[in-house]
């Protein structure tokens, strides 16, 4: 076929965001998933929407990838509404699901040759961009094995080089790394890098601070629908927490009682079930401070604050229960 | 409790017993398990089961029986073509209860709900899995059976009360399935196998004499149907089913304890392979 | 990243860009989603080609022998009669009985196609979320598993005729290859309602079991399959009109040996299969839409 043409018109826009969002709003019945959320992302950006379960950190990733319909609001992709130009949102994106799809009907080079007939895209291309990906996913002496003897890990590989079989610009990943140990998310989080490195704009969502830390160059928080704070991963912590944390266990029944007893220490103080958290730019000088006070805890820790504190200031609530 | 050792008055060391590796002596709790599965959730889908081998009966006895008229019976009178099928389908019916259960249900538990990974992370043995689902299985078979002869009577199918036998023997007909099921499964791999398993019952239900006489094969056609088990089963139940017995129904119930002896055998020492792989 | 791989390195960056625009793909996509969808349905089909195969050969050929020739010997011995065929004439059982069990097999295929395979879409395996977030519409994936179930069932249907031929069961060949087809609508008519309703099924509690029991398997018996639904009492006769597979039995007969029946009676099996499959998919495909893009 020499030249394609839509029978509508799709509109081309030359807007300074792949992604813009105003107001978004997603509610089923009387529950509202996404209240109100407005960002932009510019094109090359490594974008998270960070947030506990729940948080509609999906509900948004799905009306990003046109397969849900907002209730409210402005979004638009590519210049394009997703409600109404569905199939070209659909055209740009690579998508990977919070829980993996494959086919496992289908081996596993199959199922990259399947999904891109999907995209209408000829065999000539396909084939060499099939081994392409499975290449970078280190998957290449798995192409004929079957999807169901495919580790987690490699089985979350091969939907990421599934989702890049269009050769997209923005690739959306839903929890890309959950449920994965340590080393497989290591190597996802090397190719993600890469491909961040290519100029793709990643956007992700994930309840794991050091993921948003190592990959987003900008996030926003998400807690029950709504935007708490947005910013790079070391501004939100300048902003909203301190530069060290002391974690502090004195046993399950102490830990309140003692809180009392550590005020005026550091700048903040947080009484957790399990531990006490406090805030200070100088971890070690509180803790000798406690230690001071003749307080005698199971076990002290100094740490750099990171986006876990973060959220638990904006929220009150730690970030995985 | 008794130990081997007199000086380690709290051995762990289990005395030695008939296959006490495999089995824990705790049918009951799987059993139980069973039962409680059965009447928490899906009872209705327990109680429906009943229900196919009726369809066939009403559809077949009444509309086919239109067609066909009188067959000879096992005495050599005629009766009524209700009358004819209505224990070939109690048969078919122990037989396909039986095999879904022993063949898909344990295999789907094994490794789409991985139930048995549960149960025997627990002291129970793979016997003792084994023994508690042939259990339920002809629990089910037994509820089916009376669910479908009471269906006979109320249809005036009954005509003597020999026929209230067909009750047990139809569990047996579905203990002889039943442990030969559990160790076909344990050669299963993929549930496209398992449909390998419905091609070898559809000709056996469609060809073992059940809505006709074996005299319209040929020879030896008819030889090899009589090697098949539900052959056996539907000439049993339906020589209890009006209660003429003759050596014949020695020789069919001879057949399925030699089955389920086999079977059993089999499924015992298939049970590493299909449990603890 | 602080800490790359060793091996990293080595890897090739992406280099191969796609030929099509996305604008260009997804116009693709919009104009023929379903075929695409299809395609790629027909080429799972042979990850289980050897049940498909098995099923499409071993029924027609257990079936035609135990109930066309096994049964057949009683009932032709029995009934004097016969079947009213064309112009007075009579045919014997197994004439009467292939028609219907080409239709059965359909019945079947669809109900199983309709179901089962459903499930594993929205939820055991999630398959059809996978082509949801590619530019095909969610309409498309519902048609397009229309379109494969479409060809798996001409297969099957296909096959079965080639058997009935085999068996001298099919007294008028210059009409009766048209039940290939009209077996074909039967597992549509069916199976379209059918797959509108899986697909609202959140979860499998036990009702497509409760479908193949109470749905299905009346359907089968009490079609006028076996025997003529005139032998059925008025109570369950019933069953047999509303029966899709009832209807396409009796335009079978009418194209396989010239079963007598008004033109109008004729007309009638045919509308109500097309508006039933018709029906059956505006249905699914609101449904589909509803639950992959709502």
């Amino acid at each position: 076929m020499s030249q394609i043409t839509s029978t509508k018109t799709v509109p081309e826009t030359r807007s300074d965001f792949v992604i813009s969002a105003r107001n978004l709003t997603k509610s089923y019945g009387d529950f509202t998933a996404v209240n109100g959320i407005s960002f932009d992302v510019p094109p090359g950006e490594s974008f998270g929407l960070l947030g506990p379960n729940g948080a509609g950190k999906s509900t948004t990733m799905k009306m990003i990838g046109g397969v849900s319909q907002r209730s409210g609001g402005e979004l638009s992709i590519m210049g394009l509404d997703p409600n109404r130009y569905g199939p070209e949102v659909r055209a740009h994106l690579g998508v990977v699901p919070q829980q993996d799809n494959l086919d496992e009907d289908l081996r596993v080079r199959d199922n990259l040759l399947a999904y891109g007939r999907y995209f209408g895209l000829p065999k000539s291309y396909l084939q060499p961009k099939a081994d392409e990906l499975l290449e970078f996913a280190q998957l290449a002496d798995k192409a004929k094995a079957r999807v169901d003897s495919l580790s987690g890990g490699m089985k979350r590989r091969l939907t990421i080089a599934r989702s890049l079989i269009n050769d997209p610009k923005i690739l959306l990943l839903d929890e890309p790394t959950t449920g994965l140990d340590p080393q497989a998310r290591h190597i996802l989080w090397d190719r993600l890098f890469r491909l961040k490195e290519a100029g793709v704009t990643l956007i992700l969502t994930t309840h794991y601070m050091d993921e948003a830390e190592q990959l987003c160059d900008r996030l926003i928080v998400v807690d029950k629908g709504a935007i708490m704070a947005e910013g790079s991963p070391a501004a939100l912590i300048r902003e909203h927490s301190t530069r060290e944390v002391v974690e502090l266990r004195f046993g399950s029944d102490r830990n309140t009682t003692v809180a009392s007893e550590l005020e005026g220490i550091g700048e903040r103080l947080e009484t957790l079930p399990d531990r006490v958290l406090i805030y200070a730019d100088d971890g070690e000088a509180a803790l000798e401070a406690v230690t001071g006070r003749g307080l005698r805890p199971i076990t002290s820790l100094v740490r750099r604050s990171s986006l876990e504190d973060v959220f638990l200031r904006l929220t009150g609530r730690s970030l995985v229960e | 409790m008794s130990t081997q050792n007199s000086t380690a008055p709290t051995s762990l060391v289990p005395r030695d017993r008939f296959l006490g590796s495999l089995y824990g002596r705790n049918t009951r709790a799987v059993i139980a398990r069973g039962l409680k599965a059965t009447w928490g959730t899906n009872w209705s889908i327990m109680v429906s089961g009943f229900v196919e081998p009726v369809l066939y009966l009403v559809a077949m006895g009444i509309g086919l029986g239109a067609l066909v008229g009188t067959v000879t019976g096992p005495g050599g009178e005629e009766i009524g073509y209700a009358n004819y099928i209505a224990p070939a389908l109690l048969a078919v019916s122990a037989m396909n209860g039986a095999v879904y259960d022993s063949t898909m249900n344990v295999f789907s538990k094994l490794n789409y709900s991985r139930l048995y990974e549960g149960m025997l992370s627990t002291p129970l043995g793979p016997l003792d899995v084994a023994m508690g689902e042939i259990f339920l299985a002809l629990l089910r078979g037994a509820m089916y059976a009376t669910g479908f002869t009471a269906v006979m009577g109320a249809m005036g199918l009954i005509t003597s009360p020999w026929a209230l036998l067909m009750i047990p023997a139809a569990v047996v007909i579905a203990f002889g399935f039943a442990s030969f099921g559990m160790a076909v499964t344990s050669y299963m791999k993929t549930f496209q196998q398992l449909d390998w398993v419905n091609m070898v019952m559809l000709p056996m239900f469609l060809l073992s004499a059940t809505f006709y006489p074996l005299s319209v094969y040929p020879g030896p056609m008819q030889s090899v149907i009589q090697a098949l088990p539900l052959w056996h089963g539907v000439e049993m139940l339906r020589q209890i089913s009006v209660g003429i017995f003759n050596w014949g129904t020695a020789g069919h119930l001879l057949y399925f304890v030699v089955m389920i002896a086999i079977g059993l055998t089999l499924t015992t020492r298939r049970l590493r392979a299909l449990f603890l792989k | 990243m602080n800490k790359l791989p060793a091996e990293a390195a080595a890897h090739p960056v992406l280099g191969l860009r796609s030929p099509l625009t996305p604008s260009q793909t997804a116009a693709r996509a919009r104009r023929f989603g379903a075929f695409y969808y299809a395609d790629m349905w027909i080429r799972r089909m042979r990850g289980y080609q050897g049940t498909v195969l098995m099923t499409a050969v071993g029924t027609p050929l257990i079936y035609l022998l135990g109930m066309g020739t096994g049964l057949a010997v009683l009932i032709d011995a029995n009934s004097d009669a016969g079947f009213p065929g064309s112009n007075g004439s009579t045919v014997s059982y197994l004439v009467f009985l292939g028609p219907a069990l080409v239709a059965t097999a359909a019945l079947m295929v669809s109900s199983e196609e309709n179901t089962w395979t459903v499930m594993g879409g929205f939820k055991w395996h999630r398959t059809y979320y996978g082509p949801n977030a590619s530019p095909l519409s969610s309409g498309q994936i519902a048609s397009g598993h229309v379109m494969g179930q479409a060809f798996r069932l001409l297969l099957t249907t296909g096959i079965y005729y080639l058997f009935l031929l085999l068996f001298g069961a099919v007294p008028q060949p210059e009409t009766g290859w048209l039940m290939v087809f009209t077996a074909l609508l039967a597992g549509l008519a069916f199976g379209m309602p059918l797959l509108a309703f899986s697909a609202t099924l959140k979860e499998d509690r036990g009702q497509l079991t409760m479908v193949q029991r109470f749905v299905v398997m009346p359907l089968f018996l009490f079609s006028g399959t076996f025997f003529p639904l005139d032998n059925l009492p008025l109570g369950v006769r019933w069953i047999g009109w509303i029966s899709p597979l009832w209807h396409s039995t009796e335009l079978g007969r009418v194209l396989s040996y010239g079963h007598p029946e008004p033109a109008a009676m004729t007309a009638l099996h045919l509308a109500y299969l097309l508006v039933l499959s018709a029906v059956g998919l505006v249905l699914a495909r609101r449904n589909f839409t509803r639950r992959l893009a709502g």
